[in-house]
């Protein structure tokens, strides 16, 4: 039986009850990024209708009131992703910048000529060209871990790739085929080789439950955007004893003690890595959208995905067999519902236009993932990405419109 | 399926199953490669330039329906064509496009310059993304004719 009721779930979000031409919307694109429920909504009207003020530096009521919605939300974050430390919590602009905080202020600090950072095929370029950018600005060396033709990560030669590593640079769930890496498992080879593991946890945050003290991590990072909060803000989490030795990143207001003429005080964290004004509303509403899953239950979510992912591999296998590949693993328990389709090679651009008729939203593009698409022998590919708010009857309406898809390109 | 005979018409997609004159050019034919970063599409095309005149064009690389029928149109439409109607073409064709000058104003279109087949890809500017498509291929031309 279903543990999430998906139907009444979309009625909580304003958008996904939007018709065009007469007909609803059918959002399959949450790996890119997820629609919001009014609770998010709510909660970031709300705070600027009453609460909103400068944080951190003013003394009247309301800039408290403002700092304490601000710090809340990052208690929030923290109790989500079981962190030690509330100050482990860093928000960032975004997942990107998280991860380029990390190869900028601690990669700088810490690596040289020589030194071999370890990625993987998989990866979202958000975690290649910020160590491409070291690579050439320092001469550090890049290993890569390949891929099982079933788009799982190939560990077979993953001790001689981490011998001698100093980083070691992971995604916990691919936003192109889905799969779900074993997290724990790299973080302890990481650690037996004496490399950081970096865990680029943004497709895995909005749609599992998330302990990075179980995992064993030394740096995460996800995007607001994609667990159902606003765009503008993303979170960073660090061990402390780490981000206590790294440099600061950006310099600037908020992140300091003290400025002399002839130089500056870094503040304790996480004020050191967050310069300037941060995004204080969508904080606020990144809080409500941590509320919105906490109240669902992010294991509910997780098995009612597996149950939306095994009904599309079983629909669209049964009703196009051979006419069309999806990539990644079949089994479910290493997956989540973000399947990248060729279907009777039509181009994923003709396909996601035709899709679009019936108003179903698929992305199709290189999802910033070109290393892998060489790799899947691909320019491109269509993705239809799955979340708490589609069901099964969202399979079935992308499914029907394949089947027009056919018609035009008659193939 | 109802509203997108504009953009997939017949013709377009004759050309997609069918593109003309697929391939690759030896040197000295100049060779220029147009990426659209939106889809991560690639488009080679090669040109043989003689006394001012295309004597052979080639199109290499992957793309959707209409980039690929619009480089397969424009070869078509500039082979065996003096440089200066095939800028006035290239011209007309962006201008279909709504793709202003270099000033930043409409192209009025010039009665002089007959697009032919070409005007089938008219529907494309009702979907404004796929205006890159439609271009790209032209946009490479010209990179291509530079090195003329």
């Amino acid at each position: 039986m279903n543990t999430l009721d998906a139907a009444t779930i979309k009625k909580q979000f304003p958008l996904l009850l939007r018709e065009v031409n007469g007909l609803p919307l059918v959002y399959l694109d949450s790996a890119n990024t997820s629609q919001k429920p009014q609770s998010v909504i709510d909660s970031m009207t709300t705070f600027m209708e009453q609460s909103y003020a400068p944080i951190n530096r003013s003394a009247y009521y309301l800039a408290a009131e403002a700092t304490d919605a601000f710090e809340g939300a990052r208690e929030k974050v923290q109790r989500f992703i079981n962190a030690r430390r509330t100050h482990e919590v860093i928000f960032t602009k975004n997942a990107t910048e998280a991860l380029n905080l990390v190869a900028y202020s601690w990669g700088r600090a810490n690596l040289t000529t020589g030194d071999v950072v370890v990625l993987t095929h998989m990866e979202h370029h958000a975690n290649i060209v910020p160590w491409l950018m070291l690579q050439q600005e320092r001469g550090i060396v890049l290993r890569w871990v390949p891929l099982t033709a079933d788009g799982q990560l190939d560990l077979t030669n993953l001790p001689e790739l981490l011998a001698g590593a100093k980083v070691f640079g992971f995604t916990a769930m691919s936003n192109v085929m889905g799969t779900i890496t074993p997290v724990q498992q790299l973080c302890a080879a990481a650690h037996a080789a004496g490399a950081l593991a970096i865990v680029d946890a943004c497709q895995y945050v909005p749609h599992n439950l998330t302990d990075v003290q179980a995992w064993g991590a030394d740096f995460i990072a996800f995007s607001s955007h994609k667990m159902c909060g606003p765009s503008g803000i993303g979170v960073l989490w660090g061990r402390e004893e780490l981000l206590e030795a790294m440099p600061p990143f950006l310099g600037g207001g908020n992140m300091i003690l003290d400025v002399r003429l002839d130089g500056f005080t870094c503040a304790e964290l996480p004020a050191k890595f967050e310069a300037g004004t941060p995004p204080i509303t969508e904080a606020v509403g990144l809080g409500a959208a941590v509320d919105f899953l906490n109240e669902l239950g992010m294991d509910n979510v997780r098995q009612h995905e597996i149950e939306v992912a095994s009904y599309a591999i079983r629909t669209l296998r049964e009703r196009f067999g051979d006419d069309i590949t999806l990539h990644g693993p079949t089994n479910v328990e290493v997956r989540g519902a973000t399947f990248s389709l060729e279907f009777r090679g039509i181009h994923p651009h003709d396909l996601s236009q035709v899709l679009d008729q019936r108003n179903v939203c698929v992305r199709a593009g290189h999802h910033c993932a070109k290393p892998l698409m060489r790799e899947l022998g691909v320019n491109a590919t269509a993705r239809a990405s799955f979340y708490l708010y589609n069901d099964t009857s969202d399979v079935d309406t992308l499914a029907d419109a394949l089947d027009s898809a056919s018609d035009i390109f008659g193939s | 399926m109802p509203g997108l005979e504009d953009l997939y018409r017949e013709i377009i997609l004759d050309h997609h199953r069918t593109p003309r004159n697929r391939g690759e050019l030896p040197p000295p034919a100049a060779h220029a490669v147009g990426h659209n970063p939106l889809c991560g599409d690639e488009i080679d095309v090669y040109v043989q330039v003689a006394d001012d005149v295309i004597t052979d064009v080639k199109v290499g690389g992957q793309g959707c329906s209409i980039s690929q029928s619009s480089a397969s149109m424009m070869s078509q439409a500039i082979k065996g064509k003096p440089l200066p109607e095939v800028l006035a073409l290239v011209r007309r064709f962006k201008g279909m496009m709504s793709i202003p000058d270099e000033d930043g104003n409409p192209v009025e279109p010039d009665p002089n310059v007959k697009l032919g087949d070409l005007e089938a890809l008219q529907g494309v500017v009702k979907y404004p993304v796929r205006i890159k498509c439609a271009t790209l291929s032209w946009n490479t031309l010209l990179e291509a004719l530079e090195q003329v």
